[in-house]
């Protein structure tokens, strides 16, 4: 079978598991995002797919192959890492160059395959440079090009973008995708920022504590969390608590919400409502009344936020959609069932 | 204070460079005589150095001994600083203490224990006696020098290594051994200049058999004076001076001397 | 390549060559001395093999007893000297820009590389009456006529300090380098004059390091062997110049031994010292 497959991985430091029993399978050719807060395993797992941690128990298995045992230097992978590792004893080229020339290729050889990566990262003509020369975006698709120059199996990343600023970073995030989808790599990415692993990824795994909280496409995780975690972690998200009243219907801060199910059995639990899901009507009739705490208008985006029932709500929308709203000023709170995600508790 | 600061430095400048500025001026004396201010003007005396038999015998023995025990004591501290490096291997770091302890003992007792080993082998005064004896005396300037430079590899590039294909000799010998050379060189040549002026240990393994420079100069020191001893002293911190200005002009020699950061 | 104990016989192959040179040529060396130590002196060859404690018995002579308090006193008074000059050189010295402190470590690293021999024979001149420091205050009327000015203990102290300041300097240069700027920052916005802080937060929050640094220069400075010679009387040799004397002069390597060996326990004694100093820095 084709692709990765992680089975039952664990990895214990001491009494301490900071991989704990994950199973995964990575379809050929897709993007996957490891995504979490630091501390979750995230990089640990990445590593053991590398070789460059051992295991404590499980298998990792590539294309049929259990590669567990097999040192790193032999699993034909391309990483490219948090400190971007460049070596700076070599240029540019030879960096690049650097796992054909070990390999014995010819001069000529490694010459045509450093032109060709660096046309396809746009820095042609670069070989000659020193690395400690080049811009921090620079020095981020070298260890890209690097990483893919003997088109391996597998590619892997951890935090790759952390160290440029937020406008390169976002820029990176759509280049690196597009180079991904062309070539048609099994890519895993280790991040901790949500928007990038929205923006690259086609499955995104969400770690905690070692364990694998939600694995799924990337608007899957965004829409339907798996528990409050999940609906934390992924943007921003409104967690408000809902009950079963008298006559069996579901409320949340009072007002009901038709159409929305708790768990059978279970009379209160959590919904997690996006705060652009989130509709504002005049007080009463249905919906939650509140209060007009603070406005954030960015320009781009209003954001409102709003007292109601001892929580703060917050709504999204754009300035031509909510014009007139003013702080101080009453207002009713409409969620529309279909937005609504209970959680399991 | 500002002044006050500067005076500082001058008299501490003025207390080390003092001596030297009256050998130097010595070791142009015209005539063999210890006058200073010199008595006209002469550089015979750096001449004699090389063209002396015996100074000249006694240079070329200083510069081998120096040459090979700092080779040696290269050879012997860049495995085991390697290793330290490399393995998790608590019990290895007694190996560590072994090499730094001839360094910091009274170089007399080290000087001592040579005597004793060789004089019972039966190998006393043998030339090799002594640039073996140097390279264990020795071995701490490369030991240190090297497990600075293995400290200062960023793990990471070894793995990146690693994950492009490399074994752990391809990586030594691609990645670590370039990365490190810096540090080998100014080991080497720390311990090379040493061993240029070491006596005690020199003179108690070959020093009834061998002239080095500094035992000629010892030797002719009590004998009576010449300004070729002058000559050859200017010569040496000149050699110092050189090799420790190569040092910083090439690497970064504040770092070697234990500022954090080659940024600080 | 993460750090990984060694499993295989082959991952200690590296060691082998290390372990095999310091062990014979320092392990082996230092064992043979201490056993020389209890051997009977042999005037025609080394030493005869014995197991007498004569070697170590003649510590208790009065002659004895006096050379090593002069050495202790002599290293004490070196150490101290040094220390008091280095200490507020070296602290200046890191505030300087780069380029001058890299000048200043070639220097000191040329001197500190000096042989022995040769600062001896430099200071030997300085203090010579034809060539010496005399001649310049005669050309400037502070005295009448040159003197010598060795042999003399003083002679002794100077060149000792001479050759250990360079050492102590590179010794204090790491601990001052990477002291916290900040910490003299937040003394100087709370009033205190430049002298003022680096008396009372420097030189404590250093208080540790300027022990340790103490006792390596006294250690240091226990191995002087050719200095008292040359440039002082017999009354002002130390240990080692003694040990240097008996077995190379006297041909009585058992008594040397039996020295060095109560000179390795001083210093080892010392350098415990130094590196419990240094742990207790650490862990503050």
């Amino acid at each position: 079978m084709p692709g990765l497959s992680i089975n039952s991985i664990t990895k214990r430091f001491g009494d301490f598991a900071a991989v704990d029993d994950i199973s995964l399978s990575v379809p050929d050719g897709k993007f996957v995002c490891l995504l979490g807060p630091s501390g979750c395993g995230k990089t640990t797992l990445l590593r053991m797919i590398a070789g460059l941690e051992e295991p404590t128990g499980g298998a990792i298995v590539l294309d049929g192959d259990d590669i567990t045992r097999v040192p790193t230097h032999k699993r034909n992978l391309g990483m490219v890492f948090q400190s971007l590792a460049l070596f700076p004893h070599l240029t540019v080229g030879e960096n690049i160059a650097y796992a054909l020339r070990i390999r014995g290729a010819s001069k000529e050889e490694q010459r045509k395959r450093v032109d060709e990566l660096l046309a396809m990262i746009h820095l042609p003509d670069f070989a000659n440079r020193p690395v400690a020369k080049l811009s921090g975006g620079q020095r981020q698709r070298v260890a890209i090009a690097r990483a893919l120059a003997l088109s391996p199996k597998l590619f892997l990343l951890d935090e790759p973008l952390s160290a440029l600023d937020a406008k390169l970073r976002e820029a990176m995030q759509v280049e690196l995708r597009q180079l991904q989808q062309r070539l048609g790599i099994t890519t895993i990415v280790v991040t901790h920022d949500q928007r990038e692993a929205m923006t690259m990824a086609d499955l995104v795994v969400v770690m905690g504590k070692g364990k694998i909280l939600q694995a799924a496409s990337p608007i899957e995780i965004y829409r339907k969390p798996a528990d409050a975690f999940v609906a934390d972690f992924i943007g921003i998200t409104n967690l408000l608590p809902a009950e079963t009243d008298k006559a069996g219907r579901t409320t949340v801060l009072g007002a009901a919400v038709p159409g929305v199910a708790l768990p059978s059995g279970s009379a209160k639990a959590t919904i997690s409502i996006r705060p652009e899901d989130i509709h504002f009507s005049k007080p009463g009739a249905g919906a939650i009344p509140g209060t007009v705490s603070f406005v954030r208008d960015l320009g781009g985006t209003v954001e409102t936020f709003v007292e109601a029932g001892g929580t703060t709500i917050v709504a999204v929308a754009t300035p031509r959609e909510r014009p007139n709203v003013s702080v101080g000023q009453a207002i009713g709170v409409v969620l529309p069932p279909e937005s609504c995600v209970v959680l399991q508790p | 204070m500002n002044v006050l600061r500067r005076l500082y430095f001058v008299l501490v400048a003025l207390f080390l460079a003092a001596p030297l500025i009256v050998v130097a001026g010595v070791s142009v004396n015209q005539k063999q005589e210890l006058t200073f201010p010199p008595k006209g003007f002469s550089l015979a005396w750096y001449g004699q150095i090389f063209n002396d038999p015996e100074w000249r015998l006694a240079l070329i023995h200083s510069v081998t001994l120096a040459i090979c025990s700092a080779a040696i004591a290269v050879a012997i501290a860049l495995p085991l600083a390697w290793f330290l490096w490399r393995r998790i291997a608590p019990w290895a770091n007694i190996f560590q203490v072994l090499g730094l302890a001839p360094f910091i003992l009274p170089p007399v007792i080290t000087a001592l224990g040579f005597l004793s080993f060789w004089a019972t082998v039966g190998l006393f005064g043998q030339f090799y006696t002594a640039i073996i004896s140097h390279a264990i005396f020795f071995v701490t300037l490369p030991l240190v020098t090297l497990s600075l430079g293995f400290a200062s590899i960023d793990r990471s590039l070894v793995e990146a290594a690693s994950t492009m294909g490399a074994d752990d000799r391809t990586v030594l010998k691609t990645v670590v051994l370039p990365l490190i050379l810096p540090y080998l060189v100014s080991g080497f040549a720390f311990a090379f200049v040493l061993s240029l002026n070491e006596y005690i240990v020199a003179y108690m393994t070959i020093g009834f058999t061998t002239e080095t420079l500094p035992i000629k100069i010892f030797n002719a020191l009590r004998y009576g004076y010449t300004p070729t001893m002058a000559a050859v002293s200017i010569f040496f911190v000149t050699v110092a001076a050189l090799v420790f200005g190569a040092i910083a002009y090439f690497g970064d020699i504040r770092r070697l001397l234990g500022a954090m950061s080659s940024d600080s | 390549m993460r750090r990984e104990p060694p499993r295989a016989l082959a991952d200690y192959a590296p060691l082998f060559f290390p372990a095999l040179m310091l062990i014979v040529f320092f392990v082996v060396p230092f064992s043979i001395m201490i056993a020389v130590s209890f051997f009977k002196r042999n005037p025609a060859g080394f030493y005869t093999p014995d197991f007498v404690f004569d070697n170590y018995a003649r510590f208790l002579t009065t002659f004895f007893g006096s050379v090593l308090g002069f050495s202790l006193l002599l290293a004490i008074l070196v150490a101290v000297c040094c220390v008091v000059i280095a200490f507020p050189f070296t602290y200046l010295l890191t505030k300087r820009s780069r380029a001058v402190q890299t000048v200043w470590l070639v220097g000191l690293l040329s001197v500190l590389s000096l042989s022995e021999v040769i600062i001896g024979f430099a200071w030997s001149t300085l203090f010579s009456r034809t060539a010496g420091i005399t001649n310049l205050f005669v050309a400037i009327g502070l005295m009448k006529e040159p003197v010598a000015l060795l042999p003399s203990f003083w002679a002794v102290l100077t060149g000792m300090v001479y050759q250990a300041l360079p050492y102590t300097i590179l010794v204090l240069y790491p601990a001052l380098v990477r002291l916290d700027p900040t910490l003299l920052e937040a003394a100087r916005t709370l009033g205190a004059s430049p002298v003022r802080a680096f008396f009372n937060v420097v030189t404590p929050a250093l208080r540790n390091t300027i022990v340790a640094t103490l006792i390596m220069v006294f250690v240091f400075a226990l191995g002087s062997y050719l200095l008292p010679q040359i440039l002082g009387r017999p009354s002002n040799w130390t240990l080692s110049v003694l040990i240097t004397d008996q077995a190379i002069y006297q041909s009585n390597m058992p008594f040397a031994a039996a020295m060095a060996v109560f000179l390795v326990l001083i210093s080892l004694a010392l350098v415990g010292l130094t590196l419990l100093a240094g742990r207790k820095e650490s862990a503050l």
